[in-house]
């Protein structure tokens, strides 16, 4: 039985696979009763809009269909039920089961009660392999992954897009230039097994240093919360912001991609650049989740 | 360190017939070696421990003696985590009948618990803690947390 738990998990060979595979599915070379009379479970401890629709459209362009929890207040959970006992239940009434939970890990130990496959949509801080392959399939459909130059711009602690988009960056030889703001720098940890794999890191304080020399400009979501207050939320926040101003002589083919949803990260009047490509990032989580729901479930 | 000319001789701590001696502990781990392998204040083994003892391959060092009870190499592997270079003596008769080291194991379940509080490990889920052993340090099989340094101060 196969899962989907982090891409760490998987190797170059596995992931080029996927990419194609969602390629030819995106070019709608596919068969659309392939998963006719599958019916897959969405179990979704954490709100999401794109993610757990995503999945549901996935599903049902293969022919498949999709049942999902109401919510969290509505779910054994509020009554105290363990969540190896909610996959062991669920397991009986699906063909496979989509996971967000808040905490981390909590997909590798729902692999391990489930009847059927899982596929990790988020587990906390930790990993969210169908947002880092759709950032991949994004990037590849504009430049080879090989030898990428991406800047990694934001809260680059707690977002876990942009820990898994690192990760397998690193098995393309890929340099990642980090701009982040004070406390909320790339963990050291991962910066140094990064670099143990032969990926150049290098830390920046200022984006502008780097904006020119970029292929990719990855840009996250700087949390509100993670500040004490909101005047000093503010003044980070807009020091971070991408600007068509910031994007003035930088590379012509390069792309600006946000795993949405954006706040203030990114000025609206970039949309209209050429180098905008959030939205067709987006896009992309169809071929992406369907290749992924056929690797599980055939 | 000098020895009194007239000091009365005498053992640390004397042989034991049969069970298992773990010699070349890291000074100071005793007592981590035996909440490792599950000796408590409640569990009837006799149990004499030596804290820093000169060592000629090792500086100091820590022995204990278990009366009685041969450890299982599955249980004395578990320690290799602190204490790389102990020898494991099975006694048998007042004779080393078995003589082993440690070995670390390739993974490491319910000794260690998690660091990150965000780990689904430390909720009242129906799992043990797992990590496993890499070059680094170990790392938790489920939410990737390395523990790189200070490991027993992790130690359930």
């Amino acid at each position: 039985m196969r899962h989907i738990i982090s891409i760490r998990d998987l190797d170059r060979a596995e992931i080029d696979g996927m990419l194609d595979h969602a390629q030819a599915l995106q070019e709608r070379r596919y068969d659309s009763e392939a998963l006719k009379g599958r019916l897959l479970g969405l179990l979704f401890f954490e709100p999401s809009t794109r993610t757990r629709m995503s999945f549901a459209s996935a599903i049902a362009r293969l022919g498949g269909d999709s049942i999902s929890m109401d919510s969290v207040e509505a779910s054994s959970m509020v009554k105290g039920e363990t969540l190896a006992d909610t996959i062991r239940v669920v397991s009986g009434y699906v063909d496979a089961i989509v996971l967000r939970h808040p905490k981390e890990g909590a997909a590798r130990l729902a692999s391990e009660f489930a009847q059927v496959p899982v596929i990790n949509a988020g587990d906390g801080a930790g990993q969210h392999p169908s947002q880092t392959l759709l950032d991949l399939y994004t990037i590849r459909q504009s430049m080879p992954l090989d030898g990428v130059t991406v800047g990694l711009l934001g809260d680059l602690r707690y977002g876990r897009t942009a820990h898994s988009l690192a990760h397998a960056l690193s098995l393309y030889r890929a340099t990642l230039h980090t701009i982040s703001p004070k406390g909320l720098e790339l963990p050291s940890g991962l910066a140094s097994e990064l670099r143990d794999t032969g990926t150049d890191v290098i830390e920046h304080d200022d984006v502008q240093e780097v904006v020119k020399d970029l292929d990719v400009l990855y840009v996250t979501r700087i949390q509100r919360e993670r500040f004490p207050d909101s005047a000093s939320y503010f003044k980070v926040a807009s020091s971070y912001r991408v600007t068509p101003e910031l994007l003035t002589g930088v590379r012509d083919h390069l792309i600006v991609l946000h795993p949405l949803p954006r706040v203030n990260e990114i000025d609206p009047r970039v949309d209209h650049l050429p180098y905008a490509r959030y939205f067709e990032q987006s896009a992309n989580g169809i071929p992406v989740r369907m290749a992924m729901l056929l690797r599980v479930m055939t | 360190m000098t020895k009194e000319k007239n000091a009365p001789k005498g053992l640390l701590i004397s042989p034991i017939e049969n069970g298992t001696v773990i010699d070349h502990i890291t000074a100071g781990e005793a007592l981590n070696v035996l909440r490792i392998i599950g000796i408590t204040g409640t569990t009837q083994e006799s149990i004499s421990v030596a804290t820093n003892v000169e060592s000629g391959k090792i500086g100091f060092k820590d022995i204990v003696k278990i009366k009685n009870r041969e450890l299982r190499k599955d249980e004395v592997d578990k320690i290799a985590l602190i204490a790389p270079r102990a020898s494991i003596n099975i006694i048998r008769n007042y004779k080393v009948w078995d003589k082993k080291g440690v070995e670390i194991p390739s993974e490491v379940i319910g000794i260690v618990r998690c660091p990150n509080p965000g780990c689904i490990s430390n909720t009242n889920e129906p799992i043990h803690s797992c990590f496993l052993v890499q070059p680094k340090g170990l790392r938790c099989v489920y939410c990737d947390w390395l523990i790189s340094k200070d490991i027993t101060s992790h130690i359930i």
